[in-house]
């Protein structure tokens, strides 16, 4: 793909996206062929069906495709498509950033964020037992576990979160319950060009 | 003491060297007696063995003496001192003999030492991380140890054409020959030094992954160079190069294969081995073995062949055999291993006490520890290079130049010297006394020096914490998460392959390789609700104790004892540097089953501030150690000497009948609870009772038989026999301060998860299956205490509770 740059026009908002991500142009282009060819109307946006389809034996499934709609809206175009998938890029370590750098979509505290709204679909802020229990839990622990078993777990694990005892998770327990686990390792996908 | 010992071990040596020079003639025909004899001495008879257990005494001997001080095995490691123990034992023997009568032969090391070894490192291999690895990890096998070979040779040629080796008489392929025997990182002296020096696991696993697959390379080059060098120069054309480069891929990949074969044989037999507990164990062992001699048999890679066959069996073992064999298994291992390590180790010292092979030549040993040296780091930074582009996490530089530091070599490039052909090799023994030195080197000095260079490097170690619940859940959505991230943007990576194998484990093999009631066991989430259970059981003892019902606990004869054993235990429990792998075991792996976290027992630590520190806090951690482990765990810590394992069956059954028997009070009261609440405020055992009106009688009852059920039914059970939950509301007129769910708002006391939510949905704990199963036991016991009690007797006339079959568990 010699040139590459050029064909990068075509790609809607191509080299802002290309900043602002911090994807290769190479990557760029092979999202927006993907894109494409999951919006089979070629509508220019896709919808939540589009990609329900590849997750079909996800246990997740939904709650990703969730997360790449915003609140309330219907259709995700490309730039908020790729936006999103901008989250899982592997964490360059060297990277330094000037004070006034928004921080990058790929850094620990945004993919910690991605994660959190994962849990969070009313986008309260907060992680309430109901959602990680009903949805989350339920969701991944299916046939194997029984209703009150469920709710134990979900309860025990927001007592070992919950530091200030209001029977949820908000964002900072959340992030500090996963202080120890590699975010930048598990969070991360290697994009092919 | 250590003068007795050395004393001792002189005489064995002493013996041992005398018993050559014994001139026997008795036989058994006899001739020339002249009587009965009543006692002969029959030497001769008996040598053999008698020598090589003599041998085995003395090595193991020699650890006890190393052993005997911890001080200085922190600083040098052990198989630094059993080679200087090795120099002594030597020189001794020269002294006596004026000749080597004793070496380290590569029969005895490749068949009866070194199988048993691999043999453990494959069985005890953490999969996961090997196998996520597994790219880097043959990289650096494959590519490295060519590398490593190509160099040391021509550059130990281009000296020698340089003349910086005088006037020896070794070509070109007697060079490379030379390279390649060289140039394998050895896997015992990597386990040997790396044991004590805790590097964090993905550094661990590429260092010592690749000293056990590079074998398969080394088997290959020192067999095709060792053929060309037969053959002679002129023999080499392009098809005997194109013979070489197949014959690898034959041999690593056979021998691969032959190992799996092997380890699937026995896990099939392993669910079969039911009716022969007792000899279950053995299995492993013989199969192993054999699939390292089929190999050789087959000139394939034996090392590959048994390391493959540890790591596929490991899990279907793990959950096909009884408790006791799992156990027998891995402690036989690990002696086995331990021992050998400690006789290889030891005669390593020991044959260089060998006038034949002291020949010095200053360039080629000079040079050769040079060059090993250099190309190790070069070979490991260029490779490290490539590899970091494509890896997710990179690895850092400050790991690169550990990784090659810890290019050790060991007994198996001492083996493949023993081995050179004399006749065509000329400067046998000047390349054995290379060898030999060069195996020093890196032992003793790198091996010493490995330590502080990692303190110094600050090189990220391995992780001592356990996960906490939502650190586990989380990493099954992470992992769900990418999967779906992957199929989202199209791609084929990782996750998707990781899944698929996932998926076509659980669907074909564990179907015929798993016994069907280990595979029922395969619960994903168990360490979930193991922990689940013993945060349940910590929280009733609190409540427990607040309302004033543990009496019997706070005991303190048994209390004592308690503390005293979990102090040490406490200490020696340090996890292992796989913890972080373990709850991201594919699916259904039950292999490492994970003791209560230490973070989240520190939570409630902090949660204590309240209450009378000491006590519950010993009460934490008695529960922690002694309470509800699903299985005997075995931590996958990679250490030949330590294994952590549960605690006496028997405590664990004192002290969860107790914490029942709280817990039960406390059911109990809090079903009374809309009685008269004056009669709620002290928790004695005789409490329970005058309150018991006939009409509750049956509602007790039906609680108690609720309880004794099939696990299907558990939760639902015991659902109806909760109604006191929602009796508890604030208000409700229940005086029990210790119940008040608005009592003290400012307590650093987190109310127990059933007054968290007064008013909103019943929110019950229930209790573990295993809980359940157990609790009829108990529930007869308190029924009986309960009449008993107004008679006065106590608790230790009632019988033990029912034995429950726990293998489903």
């Amino acid at each position: 793909m010699g040139s590459s740059r050029s064909s990068l026009r075509r790609v809607p908002d191509g080299q802002q996206l290309l900043q602002e991500t911090g994807f290769s142009a190479a990557v760029l282009l092979r999202l927006h062929q993907r894109f494409q060819f999951l919006d089979k109307d070629s509508r220019g946006h896709l919808r939540s069906e589009d990609l329900e389809a590849e997750l079909s034996e996800n246990p997740m499934g939904d709650r990703i495709v969730g997360a790449f709609f915003q609140p309330g809206q219907e259709t995700v175009d490309f730039p908020s498509f790729v936006r999103v998938l901008a989250h899982f890029r592997p964490t360059e370590k060297n990277r330094t950033r000037g004070g006034e750098q928004p921080e990058p979509a790929n850094s620990r505290n945004r993919k910690l964020k991605f994660a959190f709204q994962l849990y969070d679909r009313d986008r309260d802020g907060k992680i309430s037992r109901t959602e990680l229990l009903q949805q989350v839990l339920r969701e991944m622990l299916g046939l194997q576990v029984t209703e009150e078993q469920l709710q134990s777990i979900a309860e025990r694990a927001i007592q070992e979160a919950d530091l200030d005892r209001d029977h949820a998770i908000c964002f900072d327990e959340f992030r500090k319950s996963l202080e120890k686990v590699n975010i930048d390792h598990k969070m991360s996908v290697r994009f092919l060009e | 003491m250590m003068m007795r010992m050395m004393i001792l071990v002189l005489l064995l040596c002493c013996i041992s060297s005398a018993a050559p020079e014994e001139t026997h003639d008795e036989h058994g025909g006899g001739h020339n007696i002249t009587g009965i004899p009543i006692v002969t001495f029959k030497w001769h008879h008996v040598k053999p063995p008698y020598t090589v257990a003599l041998w085995v005494l003395v090595c193991f001997l020699c650890k006890l003496l190393i052993e005997a001080n911890h001080n200085v095995t922190n600083y040098i490691p052990e198989s630094a001192l059993l080679i200087c123990f090795g120099f002594i034992l030597g020189g001794m023997i020269w002294g006596a003999d004026q000749v080597q009568t004793f070496k380290l032969t590569p029969t005895t090391f490749f068949f009866y030492l070194l199988p048993q070894i691999i043999l453990d490192t494959g069985y005890s291999m953490p999969n996961k991380l090997f196998f996520t690895n597994l790219g880097a990890i043959l990289v650096h096998a494959v590519i490295g140890t060519c590398w490593n070979a190509a160099t040391l040779g021509l550059s130990l040629w281009g000296c020698h054409q340089a003349g910086a080796m005088g006037n020896i008489e070794i070509g070109l392929l007697q060079y490379l020959l030379y390279g390649s025997l060289m140039a394998a990182v050895d896997p015992v002296a990597v386990i040997a030094v790396f044991e004590q020096v805790h590097v964090n696991e993905v550094l661990f696993i590429l260092v010592f992954g690749e000293s056990l697959l590079n074998d398969g390379v080394t088997v290959v080059l020192f067999n095709v160079f060792d053929a060309f060098v037969s053959l002679g120069g002129g023999a080499i054309d392009a098809k005997e190069i194109v013979k070489g480069i197949v014959s690898f891929f034959v041999v690593a990949f056979g021998g691969s294969l032959l190992g799996t074969v092997f380890g699937l044989l026995v896990s099939l037999l392993s669910r079969c081995t039911k009716n022969i507990q007792i000899i279950e164990p053995g299995f492993i062992f013989v199969l192993g073995y054999l699939a390292y001699l089929t190999a050789e048999m087959l000139s394939l890679s034996s090392i590959l062949s048994i390391v493959f066959c540890g790591v596929c069996c490991q899990k279907y073992m793990n959950a096909n055999m009884d408790e006791n064999s799992i156990q027998t298994v891995r402690y036989a291992m690990k002696v086995f291993a331990n021992g050998s390590e400690t006789i290889i180790f030891v005669f390593l010292g020991i044959s260089a006490i060998d006038k034949t092979i002291w020949v010095w030549n200053t360039g080629f040993i000079l040079l050769t520890l040079f060059f090993i040296l250099i190309y190790r780091f070069i070979g490991v930074f260029i490779l490290s290079w490539i590899l970091n582009r494509t890896r997710l996490v990179p690895v850092t530089f400050v790991e690169q130049i550990i990784m090659g530091y810890g290019g050790l070599r060991g007994a198996v490039a001492y083996g493949l010297a023993v081995n050179l052909n004399e006749t065509n090799i000329k400067e046998k023994n000047l390349m054995v006394c290379t060898t030999l030195i060069v195996v020093y080197f890196t032992v003793i000095l790198q091996g010493v020096t490995m330590k502080p260079l990692v303190q110094w490097l600050n090189v990220k170690r391995a992780t001592t914490t356990e996960l906490t619940l939502v650190e586990k859940v989380q990493n099954k959505v992470f992992e769900h998460m990418l999967v779906g991230i992957e199929d989202i943007s199209g791609q084929i990576g990782d996750n998707y392959w990781r899944n698929k194998w996932r998926n076509f484990e659980e669907k074909w093999m564990s179907r015929v390789l798993l016994k069907p009631s280990a595979r029922k066991n395969q619960d994903r989430l168990f360490n979930v609700f193991h922990q689940l259970n013993l945060q349940d059981a910590m929280e009733y003892v609190k409540e427990g104790e607040r309302r004033g019902s543990l009496d019997f606990i706070r005991n303190e004869s048994a209390f004592v004892d308690f503390k005293k054993k979990l102090e040490e235990d406490y200490e020696e429990a340090m996890p292992d540097i796989m913890a972080d792998m373990a709850d991201d075991q594919n699916g259904a792996s039950v292999m490492r089953r994970d003791p209560v976290p230490s973070i989240s027992l520190e939570m409630h630590e902090q949660n204590m501030r309240g209450l009378r520190e000491a006590e519950v806090i010993n009460s934490h951690h008695l529960l922690d150690q002694h309470l509800y482990k699903g299985r005997k765990q075995h931590r996958y810590r990679f250490s030949r000497s330590h294994l952590d394992i549960n605690q006496d069956e028997n405590e664990v059954q004192e002290i969860f009948q107790r914490t029942m028997r709280s817990r039960l009070e406390s059911f109990k009261s809090g079903k009374m609870g809309v009685a008269p609440p004056k009669t709620i405020t002290k928790h004695t055992k005789r409490e329970p009772q005058p309150k018991m009106p006939n009409g509750r009688n049956k509602n007790y009852h039906s609680g108690d038989e609720d309880f004794e059920f099939s696990e299907g039914d558990s939760a639902s059970g015991y659902d109806t026999s909760f109604p006191m939950r929602v009796g508890y509301r604030a208000g409700a007129g229940i005086e029990n301060p210790a119940f008040m769910p608005d009592l003290d708002p400012s307590s650093p006391l987190h109310i127990p998860p059933w007054l968290a939510d007064a008013g909103l949905e019943v929110n019950q704990v229930a209790p573990s299956e295993r809980a359940q199963m157990r609790t009829p036991g108990h529930l007869h016991r308190l029924a009986s205490l309960r009449s008993r009690a107004r008679s006065g007797e106590t608790d230790q006339d009632l019988p033990p509770p029912p034995h429950r079959d726990d293998d489903h568990l």
